[in-house]
């Protein structure tokens, strides 16, 4: 490979690489998402039952 | 719009972006002559393109930021905060894409002489300064005011970076567009056109994807509150 073809093919990899790892951020920020997302739901799950409780004591 | 419409826009956009990424390339080394500055121009089509992307990321940011200060959209001011993070990425791929063509061309990775790399360098550093601003406010509707005033400001310097290559009297950057025209032949043009269109795809898809994270984000943490 001429030296020429490395300043190309640096050039088109650094591109690539940038974009690859904008995917992963992105793709780890959806894990993180998808985790509080759960707690959430689970949360209001438990509220949910805690108000039944209540009710069926009341 | 439509619902369907809507949640099929994102998977669109990507197939898009990937026909245009796949096309641009395939252009640029088996369609594009090599001329005379030899192999090394191939950078050209995508750092140029990357550098327009990287301005109209800027505009779209500075047009979000204007309507924040105008009409008041909530909405608008996480559009320009996205729109000129994805500017800053692309305004950071412009400078190393143009720091990798100069080290072959020049034999220097930067030339401080040159007006139209120096007032680039200057537009990328003012946008990353709006991320510090952006995060020493607490969030809010001041937040929202001081990050559009700035924003906009830095949009008064992208028709000035655009033109310093032509106001300058000086100057070894090469000129791919002039008052005449292209400088380039028109299969070169074309394949230039379509590279740019498929990193203003890319970009239009990255900011959509961003976007939606960050929508996602808000409304969790309303509902975490809620659920307090």
């Amino acid at each position: 490979m001429s030296s020429e073809e490395k300043y190309v093919a640096a050039a088109y990899l650094v591109i690539f690489a940038v974009v690859l790892a904008y995917v992963v951020i992105i793709a780890l920020k959806l894990q993180r998402l998808e985790r509080e997302l759960a707690e959430l739901a689970e949360l209001a799950r438990d509220r949910q039952q805690e108000e039944r409780e209540a009710v069926s004591v009341g | 719009m439509s619902t369907s419409l809507r949640n099929n826009r994102l998977p669109a956009l990507a197939l898009l972006a990937f026909a245009l990424v796949v096309s641009s390339i395939a252009l640029v080394f088996f369609y594009a002559p090599v001329d005379a500055d030899g192999l090394n121009q191939k950078i050209f089509y995508f750092h140029v393109g990357i550098a327009l992307t990287a301005y109209a990321c800027f505009a779209w940011g500075g047009w979000k930021a204007l309507r924040v200060l105008w009409k008041r959209d909530d909405d608008a001011d996480l559009e320009s905060y996205v729109a000129i993070h994805q500017g800053v990425i692309f305004g950071a791929l412009t400078l190393v894409t143009g720091s990798i063509w100069a080290r072959y061309r020049w034999g220097h990775w930067w030339e401080w002489h040159e007006d139209q790399l120096v007032l680039f360098l200057v537009l990328f550093l003012f946008y990353s300064a709006y991320f510090m601003l952006r995060f020493s406010v607490p969030p809010g509707p001041r937040r929202a005011n001081l990050s559009a005033v700035y924003a906009l400001f830095g949009v008064a310097l992208v028709p000035v970076s655009i033109l310093a290559i032509r106001l300058s009297e000086r100057f070894i950057h090469p000129v791919a567009f002039d008052r005449g025209g292209p400088n380039m032949a028109g299969s070169q043009f074309f394949t230039f056109c379509v590279s740019w269109a498929a990193l203003l795809t890319l970009a239009a898809l990255l900011y959509h994807v961003e976007l939606a994270g960050k929508r996602i984000d808000v409304r969790l943490r309303e509902l975490r509150e809620a659920l307090r």
